[in-house]
């Protein structure tokens, strides 16, 4: 291991020298240590929390105080329309965002037009609507292949530990060397395909790093504690370790990780087609609708303001629903 | 601590060789760099052949990746393909770039850092929640929605500052560019410090300083901002590399000419030499900045041993 040591013997990269750490990163990049949640195993699981005697669990205790939280409340109802929306998004309108009159080109506001038309004179508010379709599912399918790959190669470097881990660790390093627009760039202005399938397979390639470093350090912390050195002293496989005792106590930090990443994936979605190598039309996304109003921004700023705000609000919602996991889940903070 | 640097450099091979071979593979995939060379017209086959002999193109990529490697140990970083050195370019393009990052950084240390102790200290306070929504913003409005809306307001509404960067690019042109590039990381700073500070605040060292009477101002500079600046500190060690590699979208906002526009440029041309060679420094910044903050970190926290 290459961390600096503690005079202990401790590493510092699964503990992390200050606590917690409280974000994950800007556009995907680097968040070294696992929050404090990492010491979730350790969670207050006493009887006496409880008043039919039953031990607490750490996300029982998180679920209460979830659902007392008013961020954590404000931010699910947006998350969950945001999901409605991108599954029935004729419910709230009834134009179709390829329907386009050049003549009505950025034209503003106007009855049954509300928030006014774009450069190709489409409405703003139907393609605003259709565009959560593909920003949702962009920033969910590329969540779950960064958090699937990430944490079953950092799980098990982790939990084996030796050459496995060194070398995984070093591969880690070579992707995290790598700017990820940069990345982009170069790897996505040879498709030419518009599909979304090219942009999540993009952000999968670059970002299991971030979620492999965050369940590493997270399982080398689980795999301290004394259950799983009884586990182990009571002859349970590995396998049984892994999916029984490991893999409940350490998957909280990656939770949070990750759900705080998908905001972040949204966002740099909507970047990388600014820089024209994201989305491509005929698909509907803001990235898209953003990056095309940002030539009309000094005449027409109403059409890019729209489908920015969407995303803001989106990557906000993200971001919080994260924080508000991650305070429920920190004992420390309680 | 000898060791441990030793170390750490041997550890850096591989990570730099891997890095490197991984964006050489994937300027690989990007296209036939031939093909940008004849403009739009489709290439005629003898001319090409020849291009491709000229430029090692011919061998396989393992061979060329070597090579390149070989030419960069001796400081030749290739040739673009309208004939200009690389290196020229890294010579006109990296001091606008680091100029910009510099001032990036001052932005995330001066105001971050300041913004993250006040409202540590004042945790749950209005200017404490106010600070947090604004950070919460921050993040969530992509970089370059925010530079082109505050390129639009100060440039050209207002008329404060000149919308475009000429070529010189001064410290004083830098500043709004400076800041959309920090903006995001700003608030991570903010963040970052005032957790640290809310958590170490509560720790026993805090109480016995302020016990023996020390003044607060001093109570907070050396005891509290200093054990809390740990986490921070590697923040903005590992964001070095980030924001210049991240530049590119600012720099395409504001019409910079430095790192981020030549490797737009670069790819957008095809021009692998330059892409490859811009990159490969920008892996060494940035593998330098994260051995500089672990060093660091003996600083900060003499606890830490190196072994």
């Amino acid at each position: 291991m290459p961390e600096p040591q503690y005079e202990d013997g401790q590493t510092m990269a699964p503990t992390g020298a200050g606590g917690a750490v409280d974000l994950a990163t800007s556009e995907g990049e680097r968040l070294e240590r696992p929050p404090s949640a990492a010491s979730g195993g350790q969670a207050p699981a006493g009887p006496e929390g409880s008043p039919t005697g039953k031990p607490r669990s750490l996300w029982s205790d998180a679920w209460r105080d979830l659902r007392r939280n008013p961020v954590f409340l404000i931010s699910g109802v947006v998350i969950l329309f945001l999901v409605l929306v991108s599954l029935w998004p004729s419910a709230l309108t009834s134009g179709n965002p390829l329907d386009c009159d050049l003549a009505k080109a950025q034209q503003g506001s106007q009855p049954g037009h509300p928030f006014g038309f774009d450069g190709q004179g489409c409405d703003v508010y139907t393609r605003t609507v259709y565009g959560a379709r593909t920003s949702v599912t962009v920033g969910v399918l590329a969540t779950l292949g960064v958090a699937v790959l990430g944490s079953v190669l950092g799980g098990l470097a982790g939990f084996f530990g030796g050459g496995w881990d060194a070398v995984l660790s070093r591969i880690t390093d070579m992707f995290f060397a790598i700017p990820v627009v940069l990345g982009g760039l170069v790897l996505l202005s040879v498709v030419t395909s518009s599909t979304v399938w090219p942009v999540i397979g993009f952000m999968v390639l670059l970002g299991w790093p971030q979620i492999s470093r965050i369940a590493r350090g997270s399982v080398i912390t689980a795999k301290q504690n004394d259950y799983v050195q009884a586990a182990r002293a009571l002859g349970a496989s590995n396998s049984r370790m892994l999916l029984r005792h490991i893999t409940p106590n350490a998957i909280a930090p990656v939770i949070v990780v990750a759900t705080i990443a998908l905001g972040t994936y949204i966002a740099l979605e909507a970047t990388l087609s600014y820089l024209g190598v994201g989305l491509k039309p005929p698909t509907v996304s803001w990235g898209i609708d953003i990056s095309a109003a940002s030539q009309y921004i000094r005449n027409a700023p109403h059409m890019l303001l729209w489908p920015a705000g969407a995303l803001a609000i989106t990557v906000l919602a993200f971001i919080m629903l994260g924080d508000a996991v991650r305070d429920a889940l920190d004992p420390k903070l309680r | 601590m000898g060791r441990y640097v030793i170390r750490r450099l041997l550890q850096m091979i591989p990570v730099f060789f891997g890095a490197t071979l991984l964006i050489f593979l994937m300027v690989n995939v990007m296209g036939d760099p031939i093909a940008g060379l004849c403009g739009d017209r489709e290439c005629d086959p003898a001319t090409a052949a020849q291009l491709r002999r000229e430029f090692g193109l011919d061998k396989p990529v393992g061979q060329q990746y070597l090579t390149y490697m070989g030419n960069v140990f001796t400081g030749d970083f290739g040739t673009a393909f309208n004939g200009q050195k690389v290196t020229e370019l890294m010579a006109t393009a990296f001091p606008v770039t680091i100029r910009l990052t510099i001032v990036a950084i001052l932005f995330e240390i001066v105001i971050g850092i300041t913004l993250g102790v006040l409202t540590g200290l004042r945790r749950g306070r209005p200017v404490d929640t106010g600070v947090l929504v604004l950070t919460l913003v921050v993040i969530s409005v992509p970089t370059f929605v925010t530079g082109l809306l505050l390129q639009l307001l100060l440039g050209v509404e207002w008329g404060w500052i000149k919308p475009a960067v000429s070529p010189e690019a001064t410290f004083g042109e830098l500043v709004v560019p400076g800041l959309v590039l920090a903006s995001v990381s700003l608030a991570y700073v903010t963040r970052l410090t005032r957790t640290s500070i809310a958590e170490n605040r509560r720790a026993d060292y805090v109480r016995t300083a302020i016990a023996k009477g020390l003044p607060r101002r001093r109570v907070i500079s050396r005891h509290l901002l200093r054990n809390s600046l740990i986490p921070v500190v590697t923040f903005i060690g590992t964001d070095i590399g980030a924001l210049m590699g991240g530049a590119i979208v600012t720099e395409r906002i504001f019409n910079i000419h430095g790192v981020g526009y030549q490797l737009y440029q670069g790819i957008v041309r095809q021009n692998t030499q330059t892409v490859v060679g811009f990159v490969t420094v920008l892996v060494l910044v940035f593998l330098a900045a994260n051995l500089i903050v672990d060093l660091l970190y003996a600083v900060l926290d003499p606890r830490i041993r190196y072994a």
